[in-house]
């Protein structure tokens, strides 16, 4: 692959084709801020939180780092005097939106943000930064929730409200939720649960990686040693390792 | 129909269709155009046909209906060719009229005629008509001569010899070169350099190229993209097949928005012919190229109009935007190398094939060229379509095509570019219609919407109802448009309804610049346009609201009251009944007197108060005076004084 | 309104594509063109014929104005919103029908006779303000004229 040069707040560095100014920048240490991005999903640039500036020819444009390709020679400011300005008023339209969200207090906080000067103060625990419907899509490939709506008005949910039977109560999209708005996994199992006899499978008997029996820890998963085991081989969320490796064919 | 299996067929094939028509014989053409059609003149064009035959005249005389003609304030049309004579707002009822005697006697009915409201000079032939007179229709004015669903009439105007030409005289890369070196710009809005996205798809990696023609137009106020797709739908067929010849697409698509459903109908039956011809399908013309063309239906979305949204729509997935770092001619639908391009700029391509790019680059300015269609709109005369050369100042169009502001009240602003775009002042209305000086104004051409508004139109009530539409267009993925939009949005309804604040105005940019850098795509990115220029030129109403409370055009319900002025009150019980909240007290002969406490806005009684009376006034930022106490309001008859 | 898809009547639709890729959007347009509204059998039969995630037909259903998950009004009234009609006074005429109807945009009257909604700009702007019935375009509306119109439509 094609070796590039670019430079990051004047450190110069080495990338190859097809990085995001972001992956870069991670890897060298560079701290950018982020809330959309997850390594185990491809990047949406929705959240606009990564925002960097990019210079040259006296010019200067404001890109997302993490879904911005680099490109040879390109001089990239992580945390210029625009840059800041954007990200502190980012942050007072989250806030705004999510005033009791412990992460969006926290990073408002960091630029300088304590109450927002906007005149309409919702209440959500949402950022709508699709990471769950992603990571339902992309790794566990069933799509049990996603989008609804547009605009304003958009939110996160299964059709219908209805929770169907693809959602196997993996705990994916609670896991990757950057403001825990995502009970759905608690809400699977609480359906599970009322489910009797034979039906009442997990999400590893769901997914064929556990034969079919009953279920000893009461759905409480932290107590099952079939996870702890998977978790532990594979070093990161059980399912989506496992999801993964039965993709591999392993 | 056999199909057309070379260049000199299609010649000879064009030759003996005009060999078989008598273009000595009259027809008269009737537009259809959707907005025609709202005025029922498929009435007008049925009562025709059944006229003709009552008076036994089907070998003598022919009809035909045609796309829209572009003076829609005056529909529904007739012209009668080869004459040229024009009928404006033609009924069912003049019909029998027309026939007996243009038709059978060759004389004008003077009352159809098209009468300047200023000199009462009337035009007979459409030439003369000042709207029309100032105009240069190269795209446009083929509509209507043409019957959209016959493609002979296409084709005897010289239809489909662009294609000829580019298939067999010029190669693909010389195509490019030409629409390069005739400084066509994406008529779209973004205005891009069509040549120079040609090339670069061209270019990309990949053989499997796609071409799409842009027909969502979801600018309000704007509808030329319909007319010319309703109408002369074979020339962006023309302009589609060239453009993929060059690129090297064997597959097209035209998305077209779902609330154009006569578009839809009439683009896919110049398909099917266009297909029964050879100029579509396999060995074109016995070119060896291959093409085809799908259509596709928007469902209400104007952010699907974005393109790489647009792209993401043809997919069948959500049309949504996606980041477009990566550009969609290398990497678009299916991520396949991919040119979109509206559905005006394909118009213009066979006329640059046919007539050199030299001749196109010396049509308008240095910077662009050729000719643009407008719909002018809004408080303006003569509303319609009009394609003037680029270059051409606004005023020429408000006042000499347009006719100016209709009951002399005074211009204010107008709207270009539609929610991307800007409103530009009175002051600087001798500005050319030209893609980098619109901008600089911070407006843009946009599509062509021109919206034009009077001292009744109120600034800040516009850029609210701007960015009330763009909330509800927005997609919602990021946070800036999303967010940033929304509290805008409060900002300005709050402003409107009385409740600015000081520092509003200040918030209101930070906020506009913010969405302006950081939004995914270019509804979040322009969605500041609206805001930023009506503070830039109309600073002061902004103030007005915020600081007095009042609405300078008095449009803001909150900020205006209703009252009859008691001098002028007649006393003709007129707005008492039409009152749907009673709040009018009075009798006859007692000065009528409106109930604040009722009235709920709704400006009925100014509607309805007689013109020669005018009592009803609105106040905006003043305390509405008391109401005469009721022994006063009684309206005594003046006696004339008897001389002693 | 029934809600008895017969799934046969859905494949017709699917099957005028004949394996086209990309078309769930124009097969959703053609579903609520016949029905005049998108009810849930439909959307899950589309969603198995066209292998596409259930949650992602229901996303697009959602997305699109002139896709309803509601059951739609015998007649669909559309006043234009656009801004050559706003600036004709537009909005007044909006007020008119709903306060006629005693509905909301958006909303469908008890009866199911009418379903209002906002449009914005059918292309008729020198006809402003217009509103569209079942198809039929009523221009150069004034607030008065607003409630004989409506009492054409039976």
């Amino acid at each position: 692959m094609k070796g590039i040069t670019l430079k990051i707040d004047g450190r110069e560095l080495k990338a190859h084709e097809g990085m995001t100014i972001l992956e870069v920048a991670q890897e060298a240490g560079i701290k950018i801020p982020t809330l959309c991005y997850h390594k185990a999903v491809s990047p949406s640039g929705s959240c606009r939180l990564c925002t960097v500036e990019l210079v040259g020819n006296g010019k200067s444009r404001l890109v997302t780092a993490c879904t911005y390709p680099v490109e040879q020679g390109i001089v990239v400011k992580t945390n210029s005097a625009k840059v800041k300005k954007t990200r502190k008023m980012l942050l007072e339209l989250l806030l705004a939106r999510c005033p009791n969200v412990t992460i969006i207090q926290q990073l408002a906080r960091d630029y300088g943000v304590e109450k927002p000067r906007l005149k309409k103060i919702k209440d959500e625990d949402c950022i709508l930064c699709g990471l769950c419907t992603q990571v339902c899509q992309e790794r566990m490939g069933v799509s049990a929730i996603n989008f609804v709506g547009r605009g304003v008005n958009r939110t996160v949910d299964f059709p219908f409200e209805r929770i169907w039977d693809v959602c196997v109560a993996c705990g994916a999209c609670t896991y990757v939720c950057p403001t825990g708005h995502i009970q759905n996994e608690a809400r699977k199992v609480a359906q599970l649960k009322r489910q009797l006899g034979i039906q009442r499978k997990c999400r590893y008997m769901l997914m064929g990686a556990v034969s079919n029996k009953l279920c000893p820890n009461n759905y409480e998963c932290w107590r099952c040693e079939y996870e702890q085991r998977t978790e532990y081989r594979l070093g990161e969320h059980p399912v989506l390792a496992l999801k993964l490796a039965q993709r591999q064919g392993r | 129909m056999a199909r057309l299996q070379s260049s000199a067929e299609l010649k000879d094939f064009r030759e003996a269709i005009l060999k078989k028509r008598d273009i000595e014989r009259p027809c008269i053409t009737v537009c259809s155009g959707t907005g025609c059609r709202a005025y029922a003149s498929e009435m007008v064009s049925t009562a025709f046909e059944e006229e003709i035959k009552k008076q036994a005249l089907e070998n003598t005389v022919d009809i035909k209906t045609t796309g829209c003609h572009g003076f829609c304030e005056k529909g529904p049309l007739v012209v009668i060719l080869p004459g040229e004579i024009c009928y404006v707002q033609v009924k069912p009822t003049d019909v029998a009229q027309i026939i007996s005697q243009t038709i059978m006697e060759g004389k004008i009915v003077d009352d159809l005629l098209y009468a300047d409201p200023v000199t009462g000079e009337k035009a007979v032939h459409e030439s003369e008509i000042p709207f029309y007179k100032h105009q240069t229709r190269l795209v446009f004015g083929n509509n209507s001569k043409i019957d959209p669903t016959n493609i002979d009439d296409y084709i005897i105007l010289g239809g489909y010899s662009a294609l000829s030409k580019a298939l067999f005289q010029i190669a693909p890369k010389e195509i490019i070169e030409e629409v390069k070196n005739s400084g066509l710009r994406g008529r779209g809005g973004g205005g891009f350099p069509t040549g120079r996205k040609w090339e670069e798809c061209r270019h990309a990696p990949g053989d499997i190229k796609y071409v799409i023609v842009n027909a969502d137009e979801g600018d309000p106020g704007a509808y030329m993209d319909r007319s010319l797709l309703e109408g002369n739908p074979h020339s962006v067929l023309e302009g589609l097949i060239i453009g993929a010849y060059a690129i090297g697409s064997h597959v097209g698509y035209i998305y077209v928005r779902e609330e154009y459903p006569l578009a839809v109908e009439n683009v896919s039956i110049a398909i099917n012919q266009a297909e029964e011809y050879g100029f579509l399908g396999k060995d074109i013309l016995g070119s060896g190229f291959d093409f085809t063309i799908k259509v596709h239906r928007g469902a209400g979305a104007f952010v699907s109009g974005e393109s790489s949204a647009l792209m993401t729509a043809l997919e069948g997935r959500v049309g949504e935007p996606r980041p477009k770092y990566i550009h969609t001619v290398i990497s678009g639908i299916w991520d396949k190398p991919s040119t979109l391009n509206n559905v005006e700029t394909w118009a213009n391509v066979p006329l640059i094939i046919n007539n050199g790019a030299e001749w196109y680059a010396s049509i308008g300015t240095e910077r662009s060229k050729g000719t643009k269609i407008f719909s002018l709109v809004g408080k303006v005369n003569n509303t319609g379509l009009v394609e003037v050369p680029m270059g051409t100042s606004l005023r020429d169009i408000i006042y000499n095509i347009g006719g100016g502001i209709p009951e002399g009240k005074k211009f204010k602003a107008v709207q270009t570019g539609g929610p991307s775009g800007g409103c530009i002042p009175e002051s600087l209305i001798d500005s050319p219609v030209d893609f980098d000086e619109l901008s600089a104004l911070g407006s843009m051409m946009g599509s062509g919407g021109m919206i034009v508004m009077d001292e009744d139109t109120c600034m800040v009530d516009t850029a609210r109802y701007f960015l009330d539409f763009l909330a509800d267009e927005s997609c919602g993925k990021c946070t800036p448009c999303r967010e940033g939009i929304d509290q805008m949005l409060t900002i300005l309804t709050h402003i409107t309804e009385g409740e600015g604040q000081d520092g509003d105005i200040e918030l209101l940019e930070e906020i506009a610049e913010v969405t302006r850098d950081a939004s995914l795509c270019a509804l979040g990115q322009t969605a500041a346009n609206p805001v930023l220029s009506t503070i830039r030129y109309f600073r002061d109403e902004y103030e007005a609201h915020i600081a007095e409370k009042r609405c300078p055009a008095r449009v803001c319900k909150a900020l205006i009251s209703y009252y009859i002025q008691p001098n002028r009150c007649k006393a003709c019980l007129i707005c008492l009944k039409n009152c749907p909240s009673g709040a009018i007290a009075g009798g006859k002969k007692q000065i009528h007197v409106i109930d604040q406490g009722k009235c709920i806005k709704c400006g009925i009684c100014f509607d309805v108060c007689p013109k020669r009376f005018s009592a009803v006034e609105k106040i905006s930022g003043r305390p509405v005076p008391l109401p005469p106490p009721i022994e006063a309001r009684a309206i005594r008859e003046r006696k004339p004084r008897r001389k002693r | 309104m029934v809600s008895q898809i017969d799934p046969a009547a859905i494949d017709t639709i699917i099957d005028r594509y004949q394996d086209e890729e990309g078309i769930l959007i124009q097969v959703l347009l053609d579903v609520q063109h016949e029905y005049s509204w998108l009810p849930q059998e439909a959307l899950k039969r589309i969603s198995d014929r066209l292998g596409i995630a259930f949650s992602e037909v229901y996303r697009v259903a959602s997305f699109y104005k002139a896709m309803s998950l509601t059951p739609r009004g015998y007649h669909l009234i559309r006043v234009c919103l656009g801004t050559a009609c706003h600036v004709r006074g537009a909005p007044r005429i909006l007020d008119k029908v709903e306060q006629a109807l005693k509905i909301k945009a958006g909303e469908t009257t008890q009866d199911m006779k009418f379903t209002v909604e906002r449009v914005n700009c059918l292309g008729c702007c020198a006809l402003g303000p217009v509103m569209v019935i079942d198809g039929e375009a009523h221009g150069n509306l004034v607030p008065a004229k607003v409630e004989e119109i409506l009492t054409e439509y039976d």
